[in-house]
């Protein structure tokens, strides 16, 4: 579900400036990816305190003790929330990056494989659970998230990411477990961000993709 | 870059009870990742609100009100702590990644591990001349991370305003060493 979906943020002007403050960066990592840059975002305060505050008025009714960020863009937004609401912030990272046991969840991408860990005893059974990520594409990585924090035996209420799209493509779908997202990805550069790598701002050839590229919705693209 | 004062916040008296609280939350993991290593474990720290709330509250009272507009945090951890003091002090919060991570055009800066060497890297246009910064971290061993993180500030005309760590290894080697400001936990 969108923000602006919903009757208290319809038409809500910061959900604008949050969706205009993230910079598009053309094929990154790949061709044909319109990278989702919420760097940008972090640079203005305003707006980075408006999502913040966006989902913590969403969530700090909810009993939630719990919220877990993906490595590494989760850790950027996850921590301010959980500080918030009062839940215990817990980071689901690469392989080997904790140092105690953890339990691991393997999950697939476009080539091959990847996994997400946490460590054991972080989460409490019951406990209920919020999981956050700056973007979702196909929601391979969150579903990995959900079956971590499950198989801990807590609950997932609901995952969270400032971009994503309307529907959830690719096999992965989120287990049935609700998705709320602030802002569609953009297709075109922001006009007042910086220039990448020469690019001017402004141009709007060859950024709108079609024919080689596949279907808009391929464009988004998770990495870490 | 000179050796100035080196702060422990643990100097401050009255914050004793708050720091101990703090230390008591972060989990000694022996021999990772590698035998020999004590790893200070500070996601333990991150599981009771009110000891991560104590710590970035901590932070947020020394650098508040000193024009600081930019905290730059370091991959991974500096990720956890950064955002929250940089939303609370009113200041930006910019990256400082591993290579090929950041998706815009870069500035590097190669540091030395114990064996070989590693970069880190920072968008162009992230910060501006003149800027003050905070560099943040969940600990500090070497410096080794924190220096390479001051170059790219400094090479981009910002001024470091002071490094702050929750943690600081015993056996930190002080030399090319700025500020640092650390909770005092060993």
């Amino acid at each position: 579900m969108f923000a602006g979906d919903q009757n208290g943020l319809q038409g809500d002007p910061r959900l604008k400036a949050i969706s205009e403050a993230i910079r598009v960066v053309p094929h990154f990592p790949k061709p044909g990816i319109m990278f989702q840059d919420i760097t940008t975002l972090l640079l203005d305060h305003k707006a980075f305190k408006d999502t913040v505050d966006i989902f913590v008025d969403r969530y700090r009714d909810m009993g939630i003790s719990v919220v877990a960020g993906v490595e590494a863009r989760g850790f950027m937004f996850g921590p301010s929330i959980a500080l918030a609401i009062g839940a215990k912030f817990v980071p689901l990272r690469k392989p080997r990056k904790l140092p105690g046991e953890v339990i691991s969840e393997a999950y697939v991408l476009e080539y091959g494989m990847d996994c997400l860990e946490m460590h054991v005893g972080a989460v409490q059974p019951g406990e209920r659970t919020l999981v956050i990520d700056d973007l979702v594409a196909t929601g391979g990585t969150l579903s990995a998230a959900i079956r971590l924090l499950e198989r801990a035996g807590a609950q997932v209420v609901e995952c969270a990411c400032v971009v994503g799209l309307r529907e959830v493509k690719g096999q992965h779908g989120l287990n049935g477990k609700p998705l709320y997202i602030l802002v569609e990805p953009r297709q075109q550069i922001n006009c007042s961000a910086p220039p990448v790598n020469g690019v001017e701002t402004c141009r709007h050839d060859d950024l709108i993709l079609g024919g080689n590229f596949g279907s808009p919705v391929n464009t988004t693209s998770k990495s870490d | 870059m000179l050796v100035r004062e080196q702060l422990t916040m643990s100097d401050y008296r009255d914050k004793d009870p708050l720091i101990h609280g703090i230390q008591s939350k972060i989990r000694v993991v022996p021999n990772f990742p590698k035998p020999g290593i004590m790893f200070q474990d500070i996601t333990t720290l991150l599981l009771d609100p009110k000891a991560f709330k104590d710590t970035i509250d901590l932070f947020v009272e020394r650098y508040k009100g000193k024009n600081i507009s930019v905290v730059a945090g370091i991959e991974a951890r500096g990720f956890i702590f950064g955002p929250p003091i940089a939303l609370e002090i009113g200041a930006k919060f910019v990256p400082l990644r591993k290579p090929k991570k950041l998706p815009g055009k870069v500035i590097s800066e190669e540091y030395v591990l114990e064996y070989g060497k590693d970069c880190l890297e920072m968008h162009v246009g992230a910060v501006e001349p003149g800027e003050r910064a905070l560099v943040v971290d969940d600990l500090i061993a070497t410096g080794g991370t924190l220096c390479a993180a001051m170059q790219l500030l400094e090479r981009v005309g910002a001024e470091v305003v002071e490094c702050a760590c929750v943690i600081e290894l015993p056996d930190l080697k002080v030399e090319d060493m700025e500020y640092v400001s650390h909770l005092g936990l060993e």
